[in-house]
């Protein structure tokens, strides 16, 4: 395929995937806005009052953007995830299989649609954090650039999670036991300077540290690691993921016999 | 002319080490309209897998259109255009999206996928259904679907996987006209089926596949003169007497009004007709044994062995 009829391809994919999602929005949007706005409630103001000061701000300043953060993480993964397994399991996954598609517009489709949602759910829980809290931005670059980067990395594990997925219930085996654990311990809640040193150097072996403290280095000022190592970090699980997903459309595993 | 299908020395060994295909050669030229025919488990599907790349072929040589895929299967995926045995759409989705984003997957700008996928649905029947989730649509209409998304692409190679299964009489009669159309029309079409009636009755040229390999590879026409032996089913009238011989000929009582005749190249039907006669057995009606098929593959095996 020419350059054009590429872009021709990975537009239509894209657009079939957000309008998948919107589809469906009450399953894809609306369960993170309630949920984040019952964080908001309960941690952020509830408790929150009584905690006071985390990281040097007040314990809603300091929670929200690891709450957009998660918001961001969980729906880019799970929008691969069950996309690409529902293309499996429904076998449309030949349309594209079939066609004169390259494998890395495939890829690339299927993470802009994990990007995408990503990004909505953020602008919605931030809209909706506005209501409690006020949100004056530190860095905007780094803002767009962890929340570019950190859906990209996880819109690959979903891909990644996908093409091992037998059944439905494979596809929440990891977002239960995985994900949602390393989230909580990569300091949503908590800055790593309230753990013993054991399990602060523990902690700083979860991705998820590196991606909720960059964000809130750029939103707050203020990380409980250093920005430029957090890049790399995330930069380089991205890459290592971007590899291993090309690696498996070329073999075609589990998705040609 | 270069062919539509060129497939030399076709293998396949499945992970579980099961050898789908043994070495199997077929050639298909320009502009027929073509019968792939054999059994079920006989590979047909199989070898449909490694034209289009769903399969990994073990070993041997597939050129489409004289693309090779082995050197650039996107350029040979573009003259190809498949209809699947099994359904593969998305059911949530609605037959013009399903259309108009198959068709973005060959790079076609959506202005003209929009009109191709007017046109198809119009000329499958489907326009009525344009914009209902598949999941809704019946069996035959969602055959259909998968006929019109294969052709949104122009291809000069149609290849349709057992297309009329759990399709009604009605709509496979309107399906054949359909295909007779955009055959004539240029498109080179190859069918796989295992009704004879059907290769019959669209194919000029067929090839029958059996145990992964091609057993036989002529016209119809040949295949049926072939045949050197055919069966009747003769209804008669009751009561028919206990055993019941024919000089020449082999029969068989099959139930307390049906005779079963075996007829033998050269032989005359009517001389058994006669003999049943002359032991008072009157014959009501006659009819084909129904599977001929399973008679030509007896015949084709036979004399292969
Ligand atoms: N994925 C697979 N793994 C192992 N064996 C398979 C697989 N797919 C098909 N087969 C076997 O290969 C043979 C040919 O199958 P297929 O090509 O579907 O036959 P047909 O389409 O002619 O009915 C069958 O015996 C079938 O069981
Ligand atoms: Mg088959």
């Amino acid at each position: 395929m020419n350059a054009y009829e590429q872009y021709i391809a990975f537009t239509t994919l894209v657009s079939k995937e957000i309008r998948r999602y919107l589809r469906i929005w009450t399953q894809t949007l609306l369960p993170s806005a309630i949920t984040m706005s019952l964080y908001y409630v309960i941690f952020g103001n509830l408790i929150g009052s009584r905690i006071g000061e985390m990281g040097g701000r007040s314990y809603m300043e300091f929670v929200v953007p690891g709450l957009i953060m998660m918001a961001i993480v969980t729906n880019s993964y799970s929008n691969v995830v069950s996309s690409f397994f529902g293309a499996k399991f429904s076998n449309s996954v030949e349309e594209l299989l079939v066609s004169p598609v390259p494998n890395y517009i495939i890829l690339w489709g299927y993470i802009m649609g994990g990007v995408s949602r990503g990004l909505l759910v953020a602008i919605i829980v931030t809209t909706v954090s506005l209501l409690f809290t006020s949100l004056d931005i530190y860095h905007l670059g780094i803002v767009v650039a962890v929340v570019t980067l950190t859906s990209i990395l996880f819109a690959l594990c979903g891909f990644i999670n996908a093409v091992f997925a037998n059944s439905f219930d494979d596809i929440s085996i990891v977002p239960t036991f995985v994900l949602t654990p390393l989230t909580y311990l990569g300091g949503v809640f908590y800055s790593l300077d309230l753990l013993p040193e054991f399990w602060a150097n523990v902690s700083r072996a979860n991705p998820l540290v590196y991606v909720v403290n960059a964000f809130r280095y750029g939103v707050l000022g203020v990380s409980d690691v250093n920005i430029g190592f957090s890049f790399a970090m995330i930069g380089g699980f991205a890459v290592i993921a971007y590899w291993y997903c090309m690696y498996l459309l070329r073999t075609g595993k589990r998705l040609r016999s | 002319m270069i062919p539509a299908l060129s497939i030399t020395g076709l293998e396949k060994t499945y992970d579980n080490g099961f050898r789908a295909l043994k070495g199997l050669n077929l050639e298909v030229a320009q502009g027929e309209f073509f019968a792939l025919l054999g059994p079920n488990g006989a590979g047909k599907s199989t070898t449909i897998g490694v034209i289009s790349s769903l399969v990994a072929k073990s070993a041997g040589k597939v050129l489409v259109h004289g693309v090779d895929i082995d050197e650039d299967f996107p350029g040979a995926k573009k003259y190809l255009g498949i209809v699947p045995q099994e359904f593969n759409f998305n059911v949530f989705e609605k037959p013009e999206d399903i259309l108009v984003q198959q068709a973005g997957f060959y790079g076609i700008p959506l202005s003209i996928a929009r009109e191709r996928t007017k046109h198809f649905l119009g000329q499958l029947g489907l326009a009525e259904k344009s914009s209902t989730p598949a999941r809704m649509l019946s069996g035959g209409m969602k055959r259909r679907l998968m006929i019109a998304r294969a052709l949104i692409h122009a291809p000069k190679l149609l290849i349709l996987d057992e297309p009329t299964a759990g399709v009604d009489i009605e709509m496979r009669r309107s399906m054949y006209d359909f295909l007779r159309e955009i055959n004539a029309a240029g498109t080179t079409i190859i069918l796989t089926t295992h009704y004879l009636e059907e290769a019959e009755a669209l194919c000029r040229n067929m090839a029958i596949i059996n145990h992964g390999e091609i057993v036989a590879n002529t016209s119809i026409r040949e295949l049926l003169r072939d045949l050197n032996k055919e069966s009747f089913l003769l209804d008669c009238q009751v009561p028919l007497p206990g055993t019941i011989t024919v000089e020449g000929f082999h029969v068989a009582k099959v139930d307390e009004h049906t005779i079963e005749v075996h007829i033998e190249k050269g032989q005359d039907l009517v001389q058994a007709f006669e003999g049943l006669k002359q032991q008072g057995i009157k014959v009501l009606s006659m009819r084909n044994q129904a599977n001929r098929l399973e008679q030509m593959f007896v015949s084709v095996l036979e004399r292969q062995a």
